[in-house]
């Protein structure tokens, strides 16, 4: 007896919502043996996907002008038809938060459902980079924690104070993570205690009678509270590479309500650090996962045929890759990407060719492709699992070349493409290309005369020689000065070449 | 392990705190793009939601990023080779033509402009801080029309000048049915067999005990009448009201302008600042505001709004010209019983001699009777500002229609040179709506 469809029309309603939702569990969990914290299916309006998207896909977020462009912007883009909106939204925290907008038809909902509360979720709870260095139990609460703070700093110390400080670390974003060194989990009932200490100390220093005491005269210092977990002003590490971190420990002229501003961003950049070195396998692992999923739906004839072709119309779109040359092209498309070295693992794994069983000795023949797939997806980042993984008949297929730049030249030179010669060169240069530590600027402090002149020493180390872009440059710095309080002295220095 | 959670109800809005601080931050830069914006919009466009394109500048924010069109070098790889083999050149696209590859698209600098939508009240208030409007004004524009006083239904409480008298009635009556009151004739009929048997002869014991029980009867009746009233405030009604917003009707605005050689560009604009103000609070006032645009040289015709503000004519400058134009404007399309007619006439003061005099006239006897309102602004250069200081001094024109207005309270007379000498133009007629 063939199974009846778990739905026909295109309409959703919360019970054939729950309906899907529940056979698509069965198999990730039950067959694909997907790894996932507790979903949360939150259905959301266009409006709040803007408002989403605005807060950086985030449910709770401290406010900001900078927030508010952003909102102009998409909902202009939205409105006059230049851009769609995403399907969903999907938050690394637990339980895994995803939006679905509700004007998703039916099939949509259900490959959303995989692709987000299965795909990205399972990616998020087994991925290592996200284990070591983001607190999903925590983030939510830390964001509370985080946007209360900084209202309350406003009503302490105005707007204006508030948001020079934010628009000076929001700047240093990028170079206030810690790349090799973990960082300390934010807890919110550290932060929280903390909060209340030092609340507690203004509150006992503040004696209403020195407000009588004549000009000049300062009321007498009260010993500070000693913190077992802050150590400001204590040994600097030299070098450092985290920006944010150094400034919020050694500044001079920052207040400890500033400090504590330059950590709450801080804290963000280093929690969403993860997600910018996996784009790839990230978007890659819930392509794949939803794929699958659907596919397997439709073999058992628990989606129609409607179905699995709106779902196919979807689905090329979005791992469509645009040719270099094609208007619409702007750089390589992760959907692409990710989900093609996915299924081709397990088409290596399936089906392997001579060529495989020479490049992946270890994967070829091996029936176990979802175990593949789930080492790959706990262990790997973007450039190891392109390094790793990308197969010469992927790289034919998406008819890669590499290129050689030096800024002095009016060409560029093609360096390898996809033949035997250039198969490993061109795997090398992709993954490269994927490092987020070349991509972005290498900044280190050097050094802090703290007793003299208080002059900030920062080193680019320039990767082959590229420089800052001059114009931006000078923009930061201005910001650095603010953060710091005095002269900031940044140098370019011939780095790894 | 999966729940849903129906989001779609919870309030909206969530990032208008974001929305007003990135308002107050590119406050410089939205001013002015709100100010050319509606430079070119039209009078009665000013109050809808526009887009608005203004510059990054201090809205920018800066990142390092590197940039390898400066120097250095480096590899990248991309998708879709067609012909290239290893050693190929391939010329490098000029700057500015937007680059391969992400490297040179997101460093940051390419968003010089920025659009975005404003609504309504957005713009408005722009709009109004250039003008320095006093707070109240800006409220009662802002929000919604006249108020007037509607019949909604009955009361059994309100002041005696509202009682409802048929409804009185109609209670009071059913209840005297109700209560079984005796009417007049009721107790002029027992009076009337009394009296029968009264006087009948010769008495009988019979008789005398109906005489008895007659008696009783009609205490019985009158007293019933007494403690019976005949309006009880029970019965009384009173006809209810409520403050209900009603479009008061509709209005015509006539826009007089000299367009002679001596009105520049900055003296239309300023003019145009000045009818779209008056244009927003007609708006406000009345359903349907039409506006009529008649231009003068020594010859006055109407003309649409794009010729009005844009187009020049040479001549001389008789005012009067204008003003019989409207005059039979007026005349043929907007009676006055249908219609409340506002003027508001722009000029730099210069008219032929002797046709100041011939317009304060027509002024007096024909125009002043029709219109609620009449504003004649003078626009001058801050120069001549502070020449004409004083209030009596000033061309053929401006001395020709102060008399006017000490006649006619509804007629005003300004000399502006900065927008913001605008709004003083309408205190009169605002504090009229007001105390109104």
């Amino acid at each position: 007896m063939a199974p009846t469809p778990l739905f026909t029309e295109p309409e959703w309603n919360f019970q054939t919502l729950d309906r899907v939702c529940r056979t698509i569990e069965e198999i990730a969990i039950g067959e694909l043996g997907l790894d996932v914290y507790p979903n949360q299916i939150e259905i959301i309006s266009t409006e709040q996907m803007l408002d989403a998207y605005s807060s950086l896909g985030m449910p709770l977020m401290y406010h900001h002008w900078s927030f508010g462009k952003l909102f102009a912007r998409e909902e202009q883009l939205y409105r006059g038809g230049y851009s769609g909106l995403a399907y969903e939204i999907v938050i690394n925290s637990s339980p895994c938060i995803s939006y679905l907008l509700e004007d998703n038809s039916m099939t949509m909902q259900a490959l959303v459902i995989a692709h987000a509360a299965f795909g990205h979720n399972h990616f998020f709870k087994n991925n290592y980079l996200f284990r070591q260095w983001t607190n999903a139990e925590g983030i939510l609460d830390y964001l509370a924690f985080a946007k209360r703070y900084i209202a309350a700093c406003e009503d302490r110390h105005g707007r204006g104070e508030v948001e020079a400080i934010l628009d000076s670390a929001h700047a240093l974003m990028e170079q206030g993570v810690f790349r090799y060194s973990r960082p300390p989990r934010p807890s919110r009932e550290r932060s929280l205690e903390k909060r209340r200490r030092r609340m507690e100390y203004e509150d006992i220093s503040r004696n209403e009678l020195w407000r009588t005491l004549p000009a000049g005269i300062e009321p007498p210092a009260a010993p500070p509270v000693v913190d077992p977990e802050e150590d400001y002003g204590s040994e600097m590490t030299l070098p450092e590479e985290n920006l944010l971190y150094f400034i919020e420990k050694h500044s001079p002229a920052l207040r400890p309500w500033q400090r504590e501003l330059l950590r709450i961003v801080r804290s963000l950049a280093q929690y969403f650090y993860p997600q910018r070195q996996t784009k790839v396998m990230n978007e890659g692992c819930a392509s794949f996962v939803h794929h699958t999923i659907m596919h397997m739906l439709y073999d058992r004839g628990l989606i129609t045929e409607g179905s699995l072709l709106e779902f196919l119309h979807s689905h090329t779109g979005v791992v469509f890759q645009p040719e270099f040359d094609d208007s619409r092209y702007s750089g390589l498309n992760p959907y692409a990407l990710g989900f093609g070295m996915m299924a081709d693992i397990r088409r290596i794994c399936e089906e392997p060719t001579p060529e495989d069983r020479d490049w992946f000795p270890q994967l070829a023949g091996s029936a176990d492709w979802m175990g593949a797939l789930k080492d790959a997806w706990a262990n790997y980042r973007d450039e190891s699992f392109v390094e790793q993984f990308l197969s010469p008949k992927l790289m034919r297929e998406f008819r890669l070349f590499q290129l050689y730049d030096r800024a002095e030249d009016s060409t560029y030179r093609v360096t390898s493409i996809h033949d035997e010669n250039g198969y490993r060169r061109l795997r090398s240069a992709l993954a490269r290309q994927y490092d987020v530590g070349v991509s972005d600027a290498n900044i280190q402090v050097m050094g802090a005369d703290l007793q003299g002149d208080r002059r900030l020493l920062l080193a680019h180390m320039m990767h082959r020689g590229v420089p800052l872009h001059e114009g931006t440059r000078e923009l930061v710095c201005v910001h650095l000065e603010r953060l710091w309080g005095h002269e900031v002295v940044l140098e370019d220095v011939e780095g790894d070449g | 392990m999966s729940h849903f959670i129906d989001r779609r109800l919870n309030p909206k809005g969530k990032s208008l705190a974001n929305r007003q601080r990135f308002l107050r931050r590119a406050r410089a830069q939205i001013r002015e793009a709100v100010q050319k914006s509606l430079k070119d919009a039209a009078v009665a466009d000013i109050g809808k939601e526009r887009k608005i394109r203004i510059s990054t500048k201090g809205t920018r924010e800066p990142r390092f990023r590197l940039d390898p069109r400066a120097g250095g070098e480096r590899d990248f790889v991309l998708p879709g080779n067609k012909e290239f083999t290893p050693g190929d050149e391939i010329q490098k696209p000029r700057s500015g033509e937007g680059g391969r590859g992400k490297q040179a698209s997101d460093s940051g600098e390419g968003e010089d402009d920025f659009e975005f939508t404003m609504t309504q009240d957005e713009i408005l208030d722009i709009f109004f801080e250039d003008l320095e409007l006093p707070n109240l004004v800006r409220t009662t524009l802002k929000e919604t029309p006249s108020r007037s006083w509607k019949r909604v239904g009955i009361t059994t409480s309100g002041s005696p000048t509202q009682i409802n008298l048929v409804r009185t009635m109609r209670n009071a009556f059913g209840r005297r049915l109700a209560l079984k009151r005796p009417r007049p004739a009721d107790i002029a009929e027992l009076e009337a067999r009394l009296d029968a048997l009264e006087r009948s002869e010769p008495q009988t014991s019979e008789a005398r005990e109906q005489i008895v029980a007659l008696k009783e009867e009609l205490a019985r009746a009158n007293a019933r009448r007494k403690w019976i009233a005949f309006i009880d405030p029970v019965d009384v009604r009173f006809n209810a009201f409520t403050e209900q917003p009603v479009p008061t009707s509709q209005a015509v605005m006539f826009c007089l302008m000299d367009v002679s050689g001596s009105m520049g560009e900055r003296e239309k604009d300023l003019a145009k600042r000045f009818y779209m103000l008056l244009h927003l609070f007609l708006k406000r006032r009345y359903e349907r505001v039409d506006i009529v645009f008649i231009r003068h040289t020594h010859d006055a015709q109407e003309v649409d709004e794009q010729e009005f503000f844009y187009s020049r004519q040479s001549g001389g400058t008789i005012v009067s010209t204008a003003l019989e134009k409207m005059l039979e404007v007026q005349k043929e399309r907007y009676a006055t019983a249908d219609w409340n007619i506002y003027a508001a006439q722009a000029s730099d003061g210069y008219t032929q001699s002797g046709d100041a005099r011939h317009c304060v006239e027509m002024l007096n006897e024909l125009i002043m009777p029709l219109c609620q309102y009449y504003a004649y602004i003078e626009i001058l250069d801050e120069r001549e500002m502070e020449v004409f200081a004083s209030e009596d001094s000033g061309a053929e024109l401006w001395r020709a229609y102060r008399t006017i207005s000490q006649l006619w309270p509804n007629f005003a007379t300004k000399r502006i040179a900065r927008p913001s000498d605008i709004f003083p133009v309408f205190r009169e007629l605002f504090r009229k709506s007001e105390t109104a």
